[in-house]
């Protein structure tokens, strides 16, 4: 009976926490929200008049939506850069921040449930999905995989990141035989979350360009390249505006696994591309859309080319500020080297995997596939809700997580100014 | 409005009704959840709470039947009739196309539009014909659909209608999440509308481009409505749901030939049952040279192209 007061008061205070900051902090709240209303104004609108508003069409029936979704389930995979360093090697400097990467796998696993949840023509039928009430198609159907996975990898990281910030809360310290094991879980999880969404397209034998072996593992390479970027520019960000300790070589060091990662991903990309290239069989088609355009009846198509080599450049110039001590080691080039690579995955893992999927489609037409303003939007309100959830748990988390606020401490503090010199 | 689902499951009703009792009241409240979240004010609590239709007992059918039957006549103001008639014993549908007598005029195109009351506006047709270069054989690549000159067939080309090849192994039903989607014991796959969650997996995985999906509203004017439907066929569908080519299930369950078969000027479309050995379809199997569109793919259509002459 004591632990559920004093979990309802953890509640109370963690909701506290959340609404009260600084004028920056209700800024940024208020700028989210906004997107977010935006979002769902004209997601509205989609659920009045169809999917038509977006781009979508038979020819290109998945497109922006899933494009970011399968880039965000590879951004929550990532949260495992963190944890095996940590607890596999037992490494101090990042064991301290693995809880960081956790709430990440939050915030992208509910962008992508949110992703799906826009993509889909009857929201109103999700329950269908579930299991247990809907009819899930289960074992046969990949994406009732996905459900599954990604729903356990939520619920897992919420469990932690929420019983290690109760335990800190407590001043308590926590049973390393219950987070241990768990945490020890997600390495797996986190793999498995990514593999049956590769698989989701993998499977598909209609579709040439996805159905290759190495799309899983291309899908893990480029994964833990994309989702520590985030993470670097983050811990720099927290440790200058907060009293997280943070140190240069736990930072360093995820950039070092980085650059592992990324030549690992470069090399797959090389292998799937000279497969295709080489043996040029009627199913190089898509690769050619990609990288070079196509033509038919005297009309080129190259709407994906610059993307596509934009991807290409961004990623190998990351991976040569990585791989150079003196670049890893220097902010400037070692931020630019974040953005590069994120930039190079996004678009990879996103419409450079999606489009050349269904371009030109089962019967070989080429339907030219942009997002539409409504896509655009709508992406941008579920970023921005991603944004939000990120922000109102770190701001909750880290006074808890540096023992300023704990049930014994701080409380009262929340409506005084000296308390906002935390900021989300 | 009577509750579509009886309290005590009738004896006929279909086995995986045994669990209904947790599923029933866990169905209702997330349900009801779901409809205050989603804001659907116009979606009936009944086709809401709607199961799939292979779990339906033949009462909750009748009744869902009845209220979409009542729904289409306020909808469309004529009586249209919502039959279920099942796949008949001792019955596999199978398809042949002639390509050596196909001249691309699309009739077929436009006789199974009208048949099965697709979405005029916008458009859905399930039938997509390729005119196709001689000198490249099939050869999707090489394929137009939108070809539209004065007069088919044109010089050195030939045409190859393509539409559901009903798979003996559908990929489309395999990746289906929610099982909206079967292969009946009559070979036709067809799809619930009802159950459809509109995810699109199986447009992607359909190496045929057999599924069309409903991205708006479909409009149908009360003239163009063709009122002989099936539930797993031609009744009227609604926004967000996939559908396709069904063998015109609601005419072949009742001993027509769909209706591309029928209006076929050149008698290229051969239609009758597999296990049949006196039917014309199992002549053209074993007296021509039959070929599966993508066989590579072990889909194992039902659907057969040949060159007759």
């Amino acid at each position: 009976m004591v632990n559920l007061r004093n979990f309802k008061n953890f509640i109370t205070d963690t909701v506290g926490l959340m609404t009260t900051g600084s004028r920056l902090y209700y800024a940024w709240v208020g700028f989210l929200l906004l997107l977010i209303a935006m979002g769902g104004i004209v997601y509205a609108g989609q659920m009045r008049d169809g999917l038509i508003v977006t781009n979508m069409r038979d020819q290109v029936s998945w497109g922006f939506y899933i494009g970011n979704f399968t880039f965000l389930v590879g951004v929550a995979a990532a949260s495992i850069m963190l944890v095996i360093p940590a607890y596999i090697y037992d490494w101090g400097p990042i064991k301290e921040i693995t809880i960081l990467g956790e709430m990440l796998a939050i915030t992208a696993l509910i962008m992508c449930l949110g992703f799906v949840m826009v993509d889909i023509g009857r929201p109103d039928r999700f329950w269908h999905i579930m299991p247990l009430v809907g009819r899930l198609n289960w074992p046969s159907s990949l994406l009732a995989w996905d459900v599954i996975v990604l729903n356990l990898y939520l619920l897992l990281n919420w469990f932690v990141v929420t019983y290690l910030l109760f335990s800190a809360y407590l001043e308590k310290h926590y049973k390393k035989n219950l987070v241990l094991p768990l945490v020890l879980l997600s390495i797996p999880m986190a793999v498995s979350i990514h593999t049956v969404t590769a698989y989701l397209y993998n499977g598909l034998a209609s579709r040439p360009f996805w159905n290759s072996a190495i799309l899983a593992p291309r899908f893990l390479a480029s994964a833990f390249c994309s989702g520590p970027a985030v993470l670097l520019i983050l811990l720099q960000v927290l440790r200058r505006t907060t009293r997280l300790k943070i140190t240069d070589e736990a930072i360093f060091k995820i950039a070092e696994l980085m650059a592992y990662t990324m030549g690992f991903n470069l090399f797959l990309t090389a292998a799937e591309s000279f497969k295709e290239l080489y043996s040029g069989t009627e199913h190089m088609v898509y690769f050619q859309y990609l990288l070079f355009g196509i033509e038919k009846n005297g009309v080129h198509y190259n709407t994906l080319v610059p993307f596509a080599w934009a991807s290409i450049l961004t990623g190998f110039i990351a991976f040569l500020l990585f791989l150079i001590p003196k670049t890893r080691m220097n902010w400037t080039t070692l931020n630019i080297g974040c953005v590069l690579i994120y930039a190079s995955v996004y678009i990879e893992k996103g419409m450079g995997l999606i489009i050349p999927g269904l371009t030109p489609d089962a019967l070989g037409e080429i339907y030219v596939y942009r997002p539409s303003f409504t896509e655009v939007a709508v992406a941008a309100g579920i970023f921005s809700l991603g944004a939000l959830v990120f922000t109102i748990m770190l701001k909750a988390a880290v006074p808890m997580m540096l023992g300023e606020f704990t049930i014994s401490k701080g409380r009262k503090a929340i409506d005084s100014p000296e308390a906002d010199s935390i900021k989300g | 409005m009577t509750d579509p689902k009886p309290i005590h499951p009738p004896a006929g009703a279909v086995e995986s009704s045994a669990c209904g009792g947790r599923r029933e009241f866990l169905g209702t409240a997330v349900a009801t959840v779901a409809m205050a979240l989603t804001g659907c004010g116009k979606l009936s609590k009944e086709e809401f709470l709607q199961h799939n239709f292979r779990e339906l007992s033949k009462d909750e059918l009748q009744t869902i039947i009845a209220r979409l039957e009542r729904e289409y006549e306020e909808k469309y103001h004529k009586a249209v009739k919502v039959g279920n008639e099942p796949a008949m014993p001792g019955v596999i549908f199978g398809y042949a196309l002639d390509l050596s007598r196909c001249i691309g005029c699309r009739r077929c195109v436009h006789a199974c539009v009208k048949e099965n009351n697709q979405s005029r506006d916008p458009q859905i047709q399930w039938i997509r014909v390729l005119e196709m270069d001689k000198e490249e054989g099939v050869n999707i690549q090489h394929a137009e659909q939108y070809y539209n000159p004065e007069e088919v067939p044109r010089e050195s080309h030939f045409y190859m209608p393509v539409q559901c090849q009903q798979c003996k192994r559908p990929p489309c039903v395999k990746v289906c999440p929610v099982g909206a989607t079967w292969k009946e014991k009559d070979g036709i796959v067809v799809v619930d509308y009802n159950w459809c969650i509109g995810c699109r997996y199986c447009m992607a995985a359909c190496p045929y481009g057999a599924r069309h999906f409903n991205w708006g509203e479909p409009h149908l004017e009360s003239a163009d409505v063709n009122p002989a439907t099936h539930y797993l066929g031609n009744r009227p569908r609604a926004k967000g749901v996939v559908e396709k080519c069904t063998f015109c299930v609601q005419r072949t369950r009742n001993g027509l030939y769909p209706a591309c078969v029928e209006i076929c000027p050149t008698g290229s479309r051969k239609f009758g049952n597999l296990l049949d050995a006196k039917s014309e379809i199992r002549q053209v199997l074993e007296t021509k040279r039959v070929f599966k569109f993508k066989e590579d793919l072990n889909t194992q259509p039902t659907f057969f192209y040949f060159y007759g002459v």
